[in-house]
């Protein structure tokens, strides 16, 4: 995002927390509607992935068995919605045997630099996330 | 303080409601504004006037539309939940072509946006839900 925000005021630090697996209930779906509405706003946007959340960016998701939607493709988008920050606990990984490789290549073009496609994931300890959560404006827990 | 209050869960089944609504009540009695109350996933069944709850329990939509009409309170129900879990209104009901709604006084079901405005204009917005 511009440099604009930290000058203009109007501009708020929003953070979603994706904290739910991505089928079973329907928070995971939900909360990215509103990320997505979201992003229309122009405010700064950042998403954290923490507990079973970490599953809903899990690659080769396959939902045919259990007669839902697979969702997962749309996460893909965030990025051209200037979504470019989603921060994933190190930790949650870990507890669920799950590795930086078994989530999705989501990827976003860096508007601010030199237009290169960029990773949108950030894998943080617990500890750090603490320290953005600190960071923010607005907390929206799913 | 101006303050944002979002109800994640339905009536009943969760505290979130009754948390939300005594929240609510108390800011305003302290002399704060609540400048929405918006009610998200499960929460929108909280704006349902069919609900009939014993008599000897309290009436959760009933408190709601009450706070709300006492303090001019803005509560809107998300119109994509809504839908999903049949909470129309005299409009949607039309649009939809559903032969009733259901929407309880003081309610108001609008988009999404509302809770994001609601986040960018409030000093604090508190989520109640899990």
């Amino acid at each position: 995002m511009s440099e604009g925000m930290e000058e203009g005021g109007s501009i708020k630090k929003f953070m979603y927390m994706n904290r739910k697996a991505p089928y079973g209930t329907i928070y995971a779906l939900e909360a990215l509607e509103v990320v997505l509405i979201g992003a229309a706003f122009d405010q700064d946007v950042s998403l954290a992935f923490l507990d079973d959340g970490v599953f809903q960016l899990t690659k080769d998701q396959d939902t045919k068995g259990i007669g839902m939607k697979n969702f997962s493709p749309a996460f893909k988008a965030l990025g051209d919605y200037d979504v470019t920050k989603l921060y994933v606990e190190k930790e949650s990984l870990e507890e669920r045997g799950l590795t930086a490789d078994d989530l999705m290549d989501l990827v976003y073009e860096d508007e601010d630099d030199d237009w290169a496609e960029k990773p949108s994931i950030r894998l943080v300890s617990r500890d750090e996330l603490k320290a953005v959560l600190a960071d923010q404006d607005v907390i929206m827990s799913f | 303080m101006k303050f944002g209050v979002v109800v994640n869960e339905g009536p009943y089944t969760h505290q979130a409601s009754d948390s939300a609504y005594q929240f609510t009540k108390e800011a305003l009695a302290q002399g704060h504004e609540v400048i929405r109350v918006f009610f998200y996933h499960d929460g929108v069944n909280n704006g349902t006037r069919l609900t009939v709850p014993p008599g000897d329990d309290r009436h959760i939509q009933n408190n709601w539309s009450q706070l709300a009409k006492e303090h001019n309170l803005d509560m809107v129900v998300c119109i994509a939940a809504a839908q999903r879990r049949g909470i129309l209104d005299e409009n949607e009901a039309k649009r939809q072509g559903k032969d009733a709604d259901n929407i309880a006084d003081g309610f108001r079901i609008s988009g999404l946006g509302q809770l994001i405005e609601a986040g960018i204009q409030a000093d604090r917005l508190v989520t109640f839900g899990d």
